[in-house]
């Protein structure tokens, strides 16, 4: 199947996907942890049912996604070092560091605490419990600062000077862990993550309020503070991305061309292409439609401002142009996709129909996967957009990969690609069975669902909904609000 | 950029500490993989995998941070282990995808339930076993060429390092059924005594095997084994492995313990892991990369090395707590107790 393709390639593909899929997971389950973390404080403090019967429901969506986040994640690191052996080489003693941090700091903090809080609760009493879910929480948000520490030194490195075996070496930490694009990356894909479980509870509670749970108080709660969320987050995470695009401005300004489709130069302020037909070999945009004058206006505040396009840069320092500037339209044209939904739920709401709005709803339960794509597409953006480096302006990806055979690479990609397909589509498949069954009065534990025949009849009987053939119990009468 | 030999000795000292600590504890939770066929009833498999699940997710991390700490600190080393074994190096992550997700899909599904015990199976055996090879193959020798692996695809394959591969199997079997007896009772416990009996034999007769047949790999092994004054060091090793087997089989049968089986197969595998120091050191790469010749600059170790001391023994108490947390017998009548 991938015979024509030489060993870069596949190398890079084989990375591409194994990290796309598994920064799906993360994008969830950081938001998701946080959620978990503030319904049990939630339940703590208010001693409301709704809240426990969440956190019941929500953490066993939790732990499928944890685990596929966690395999997925030890492939992430060995891939290094299979795939990209060159550059682990040079890069190490600059960026392995950071890694080791990552595990020592955040990735045993998740671990070690996730036992406790997906099976402590009686047993450590309801304080311990509690912290071992904020240690989890803070532990994925942790991991996510240092990984997108490495990743944005990758696109903007500082704060090293290069050996005479070759090797990038530290001068000075500070600068290599807070270069110039890693804030901007970590507020905008950190609020990535929030804005992507914002949209998929929403999704979860709208799917209920359409099949007749209105009354149900657990999916209440849920849909009204996911509204929330994306009604605040959605604009922020637009703010947060333009000035993270300002940023690329001044560092990778190829890659704002590439986004921006524009091949040419334009001295007298430049449009915002909505859309077009990217043509490398020409080197123009075809049946390109405008409007003029704007990307000047958004990425310099001047409609004047003259802009440089891709003519002034060598053709092999040119990233792929359709790839970037397609992604990055579709993460865009999704970030305001939920703008509109947040919007609309704010208008519901102060209708009084947050729970009776139909089209709400559908519009809720459509958009609940947006965030996962867009948070794909935004990493396709930036990550082609660098090419044709590893570090940008320091190290072509060519020249970073491992001496590796076509054959070798082609079949573990092939092997990578039926598993993850098989593997995570079952576990997807669980999570949105899960999903299906209701949050309900005296929703089971963990502990409760996994106790097998001996324990559940009698103590539990609902534990063994959720399971094949699934019933949907009734709506309860919820305590009305 | 200097390197600091102090440094990266200390530093390869607490690698093989990371590896030594996942060997021990994955060998244990991927041990119950490998002794689940033995197992066959539901009931008893529901026990095995939740004497384990609270914690089989920390213990994976030193995996990672085997792996991270070797790119962080020996990246040259890294570079060229990763694609010297790529082909065993895919198989355990594979697997170990398998074997992960079955400890939650297990549980989500009653029509599949059997296959994801086939993948908990499958994935525990194999990684187990590429993880034998990988060290096999380390041992046996990489090609380097400059700063890159100069060999072929398949050279980690040998006798040799299939001879470990199962020898890891049989091990961490070992470690599974002590475990075992650790946390059951009754019955059940006593099966797990005799696998463990069986299991100790087989590793035993591994080591022995293994012990044997590596002095012989590299004419440097041998020098460092079997010649004076070493030999004064050395032979010490093969004689505690035999004391510590002559004591655990005996509390295995005679005095039927409870903790002290699995006590003694740690130190079993401790005492492999001082042989195969002994047998490395100061290579990283046996006879081609030293420990020095693969270190980053003193600036990088030493940024990640203050931060080490400090963190790793805030992560092993609260990594002990959460055992202690989960201590005690498993209940078959209450889950997690
Ligand atoms: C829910 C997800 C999500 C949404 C709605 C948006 N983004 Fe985004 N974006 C990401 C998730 C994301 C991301 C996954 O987090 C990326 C990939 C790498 C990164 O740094 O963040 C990203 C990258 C990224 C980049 C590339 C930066 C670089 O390569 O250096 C730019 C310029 C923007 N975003 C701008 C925007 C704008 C103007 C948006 C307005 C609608 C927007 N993003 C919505
Ligand atoms: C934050 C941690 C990350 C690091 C350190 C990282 C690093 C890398 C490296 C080393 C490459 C290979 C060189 C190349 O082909 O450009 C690469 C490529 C790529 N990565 Fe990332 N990456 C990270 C996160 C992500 C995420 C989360 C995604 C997607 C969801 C992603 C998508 C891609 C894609 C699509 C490519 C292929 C680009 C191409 O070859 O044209 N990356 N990245
Ligand atoms: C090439 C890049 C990456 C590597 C090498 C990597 C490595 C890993 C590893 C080894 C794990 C398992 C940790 C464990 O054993 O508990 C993991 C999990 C995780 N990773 Fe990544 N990762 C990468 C990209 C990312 C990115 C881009 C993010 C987020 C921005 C991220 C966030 C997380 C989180 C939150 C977890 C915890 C598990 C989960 O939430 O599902 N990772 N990663």
């Amino acid at each position: 199947m991938f015979a024509e393709f030489d060993a870069v390639l596949l190398a890079r593909i084989q990375f591409a996907f194994t990290v796309a899929f598994h920064f799906i997971f993360p994008a969830f389950s950081i938001g998701l942890a946080s959620y978990l973390a503030v319904l049990n404080g939630l339940y703590l403090w208010k001693k409301d049912e709704a809240y426990l019967r969440l956190f019941n429901f929500w953490i066993k969506i939790f732990a499928v996604a944890f685990a596929m986040g966690v395999v997925s994640g030890i492939t992430m690191s060995y891939q290094f070092g299979t795939n990209w052996s060159v550059f682990s080489d040079i890069a190490g003693p600059v960026l392995g560091p950071l890694m080791a941090y990552e595990v020592l700091t955040a990735f045993f903090l998740e671990a070690g605490f996730l036992g406790i809080m997906l099976f402590g609760r009686k047993r450590v009493g309801p304080t311990l419990h509690m912290v071992a879910c904020l240690a989890v929480a803070f532990g994925t948000a942790l991991s996510a600062t240092w990984i997108l520490s490495v990743n944005s030194w990758m696109h903007t490195p500082a704060g090293f000077a290069v050996s005479e075996t070759g090797q990038f070496v530290p001068v000075n930490w500070m600068e290599i862990i807070f270069n110039p694009s890693f804030p901007y990356r970590l507020a905008h894909t950190l609020t990535a993550a929030y804005l992507t479980t914002a949209f998929i509870i929403g999704g979860v509670g709208a799917y209920h309020l359409l099949r007749g749970q209105r009354e149900n108080p657990g999916v209440r709660t849920m849909f009204s503070m996911a509204m929330w969320m994306a009604a605040i987050v959605a604009p922020l995470q637009i703010v947060l991305g333009d000035l993270h695009g300002l940023n690329t401005l001044e560092h990778q300004p190829q890659k704002v061309m590439a986004m921006e489709g524009h091949y040419e130069s334009h001295p007298e302020g430049a449009p915002l292409y909505l859309f077009g037909i990217p043509d490398d070999e020409a080197q123009e945009l075809k049946y390109a439609v405008g409007i003029p004058k704007l990307s000047s206006l958004i990425l310099e505040h001047d409609p004047n401002a003259p802009m440089e396009g891709l003519d002034t840069i060598p053709d092999d320092e040119q990233p792929p142009v359709a790839i970037v500037f397609w992604s990055f339209r579709i993460m865009v044209g999704l970030g305001f996709l939920m703008l509109g939904v947040g919007a609309f739920s704010l208008y519901a709401r102060w209708r009084k129909g947050l729970y009776d709005n139909k089209w709400l709803h559908r519009a809720a339960l459509l958009t609940s996967p947006a965030g996962l794509v867009a948070v794909i597409a935004g990493w396709i953006t930036t990550e082609v957009g660098r090419q044709p480096y590893t570090v940008y302006g320091q190290l072509r990806t060519v020249d970073s990969v491992s001496p590796l055979a076509a054959p070798a690479v082609g079949a573990s990609l092939m092997a990578f690609i039926v598993i993850y397909f098989f593997v995570f589509g079952a576990g997807v498949f669980y999570i949105l069975r899960l999903m299906h069954t209701p949050p309900h009065l005296g929703e089971e534990t963990m502990e409760e669902t996994r106790d097998g025949p001996i324990r559940t009849s009698g103590i539990t009987p609902a534990a063994q909904v959720g399971a094949e053939g699934v019933q949907t119990p009734h709506p309860e009468p919820g305590p009305a609000e | 950029m200097e390197v600091s030999i102090w440094l990266a000795n200390s530093w390869a000292f607490l690698l093989a500490t990371a590896v030594f600590i996942y060997v021990v504890l994955d060998g244990f939770d991927l041990g119950l993989g490998i002794l689940y066929p033995l197992f066959a009833k539901k009931e008893e498999r529901d026990l095995l995998m939740n004497s384990v699940a609270p914690v089989w997710d920390g213990n994976e991390t030193w995996l990672v941070l085997g792996g991270g700490g070797l790119f962080a600190a020996f990246p040259m080393a890294y570079a060229i282990i990763m694609p010297a074994l790529y082909a065993p190096i895919i198989a355990m992550l594979l697997a170990l995808i398998f074997r992960g997700v079955a400890f939650e899909y297990r549980w989500r599904t009653k029509r599949w339930l059997r296959y994801w015990d086939l993948a908990f199976i499958g994935g525990s055996v194999v990684a187990a076993f590429s993880q034998g090879v990988a060290l096999g193959a380390l041992l046996q020798g990489i090609e380097v060429d400059g700063r890159a692996y100069g060999g072929g695809w398949f050279d980690w394959l040998s006798p040799f390092s299939l001879m470990t591969g199962v020898a890891v199997v049989v091990g961490y079997a070992l470690l599974g059924s002590t475990w075992l007896v650790m946390k059951l009772e009754g019955d059940i416990q006593e099966r797990a005594r005799k696998f463990a009996w069986t299991f100790g034999i087989g590793t035993i007769g591994f080591i022995l095997a293994a012990s044997l047949a590596t002095p012989f790999l590299e004419n440097a092994y041998y020098q460092r084994w079997f010649t004076f004054p070493n030999i004064l060091i050395t032979a010490p090793v093969p004689l505690a492995v035999a004391a510590i087997a002559f004591l655990m089989f005996r509390s295995l049968t005679v005095n039927k313990h409870e903790y002290r089986p699995f006590i003694l197969a740690l130190s079993l595998f401790a005492l492999c892991f001082a042989g195969l120091g002994v047998s490395m050191y100061p290579y990283i790469i046996p006879t081609e990369v030293t420990i020095a010749d693969a270190a980053t600059p003193f600036k990088s170790q030493i940024f990640m090395f203050v931060g080490a001391c400090v963190l790793i023994p805030i992560i092993l108490a609260y990594t002990g707590y959460a055992y202690w947390v989960f201590r005690g017998k498993m209940d078959p009548n209450e889950g997690y107790h």
